[in-house]
């Protein structure tokens, strides 16, 4: 495999240091990973209960789950479950809707994705999933990062709180290359500034940068589409990849190219079992 | 010369200016001075220290990294800590201190400027 013998050298010294809670580098073993990793999040926080993870960073700091307990009586994510919901109720102009595109109804199941594909063979997300379903019924697709898809993905994140996550790795080999691409995506340094994803949410969760607190990679897709106030808006998992591959210098890929699907994929399996949380809201 | 009347004490401060910035070994903090060290090491577009490290004089650190206080005891040799902030993962593979020369983030002389400044903290 050419892909990357620097990839595996720099998840190997991870491994060595403790850096990557994680089996082997140059076997795939999903199980042993996702046992790994969430052993490592709950023994450096042995006072964060499980499910409190997809939280983010108010499990990690206290001042900062005031401030958040007091803004949720009027969450700024409201208006988007509230656009998303009546979208989801409104039909195309072919006369079908969203829900048909989805199992049912495209209620209370986010946490099923991302899933992979047997017949196209690729990882496929809620975001990827929604612009098909408009394709395939003569509309547009929308952008990725924001507006019109965030409000859909927050409805049917908001039907869905509560629910574990259940992300499943079929046996064939592809579902286990396209997890191991976005395992191998997520520890690799890149960017001017020379980070990982796993730099700031394996490495340093809890810790500040500036003041703000760096959230586990643990849960991190649980409260996806959120409110940002930095961003004064709703974003989704796309625009949060591309805004960490920029805030690191790096250059982004572009939303849902396969790369950020592996690594959704592989970060919400790590996550299985933690309760969809999402809309979210972050500072 | 034409003109010198009016350039001298100019040409004398700028002078003056260099050779402070120059001074970097014997660097020290006067009263109300800001070394462009500290101005590097501030800024979010250069050295960017404070997201990461407590330093005295700057605002809402970060603590990925230790606070940058007693530098001079701390590191006794200039060289090891004008490479920490060249590039630390050269020590230390792990550490996600930004590699400031090897990535061309600053300059060699910026470098010395922030380390000049450092030895002040």
């Amino acid at each position: 495999m050419k892909i990357s013998r620097a990839i595996a050298v720099v998840i190997a010294a991870l491994v060595v240091a403790g850096a990557r809670p994680a089996a082997a580098a140059d076997s795939i073993d999903p199980d042993a990973d996702f046992k790994a990793f969430r052993d490592y999040y709950t023994k450096l926080f042995p006072n964060v209960p499980l499910n409190d993870f997809v939280n983010g960073p108010y499990s990690m700091d206290a001042d900062l789950r005031k401030q958040w307990e007091a803004i949720d009586d009027f969450p700024p994510y409201d208006f988007a479950i509230d656009r998303g919901k009546q979208m989801f109720a409104t039909p195309f102009k072919n006369g079908k809707a969203y829900g048909d595109c989805f199992p049912d109804n495209g209620i209370g199941i986010r946490q099923n994705y991302p899933y992979f594909d047997l017949k196209t063979g690729e990882v496929i997300t809620l975001e990827l999933a929604l612009n098909r379903c408009r394709e395939a019924n003569g509309e547009e697709s929308y952008s990725y990062v924001k507006d019109e898809m965030a409000s859909l993905t927050a409805y049917m994140a908001f039907t869905s709180r509560g629910k574990p996550f259940d992300i499943k790795i079929p046996n064939d080999p592809r579902a286990l290359a396209a997890y191991q691409k976005g395992e191998e995506y997520f520890y690799a340094r890149r960017g001017q500034l020379n980070f990982s994803c796993a730099s700031c949410h394996v490495q340093n969760p809890g810790n500040h940068i500036r003041t703000e607190v760096l959230a586990p990679a643990l849960g991190i897709v649980a409260a996806m589409p959120i409110y940002r106030s930095e961003w004064n808006g709703m974003g989704t998992m796309s625009r949060r990849l591309v805004t960490c591959n920029s805030q690191v210098r790096g250059v982004p890929l572009k939303p849902q190219d396969e790369l950020y699907r592996d690594v959704e994929y592989y970060l919400s399996y790590m996550s299985n079992g933690l309760p969809i949380s999402g809309p979210g809201a972050r500072p | 010369m034409r003109g010198g009347a009016a350039h001298g004490p100019a040409l004398f401060v700028a002078a003056v200016l260099v050779l402070f910035a120059g001074a970097r070994a014997s660097a020290q903090t006067l009263p109300g001075q800001v070394l462009p060290g500290q101005v590097l090491a501030f800024d979010r577009g250069k050295g960017n220290c404070l997201t990461c490290h407590d330093i005295k004089g700057g605002d809402s650190p970060g603590n990925l990294g230790p606070p940058l206080a007693d530098m001079k005891a701390r590191f006794p040799d200039r060289k090891e800590l004008t490479a920490i902030v060249f590039d630390e993962t050269r020590r230390n593979p792990q550490s996600v201190m930004p590699p400031f020369g090897r990535n061309l983030i600053l300059t060699d002389g910026e470098i010395e400027a922030i380390v000049d400044f450092l030895y002040t903290r």
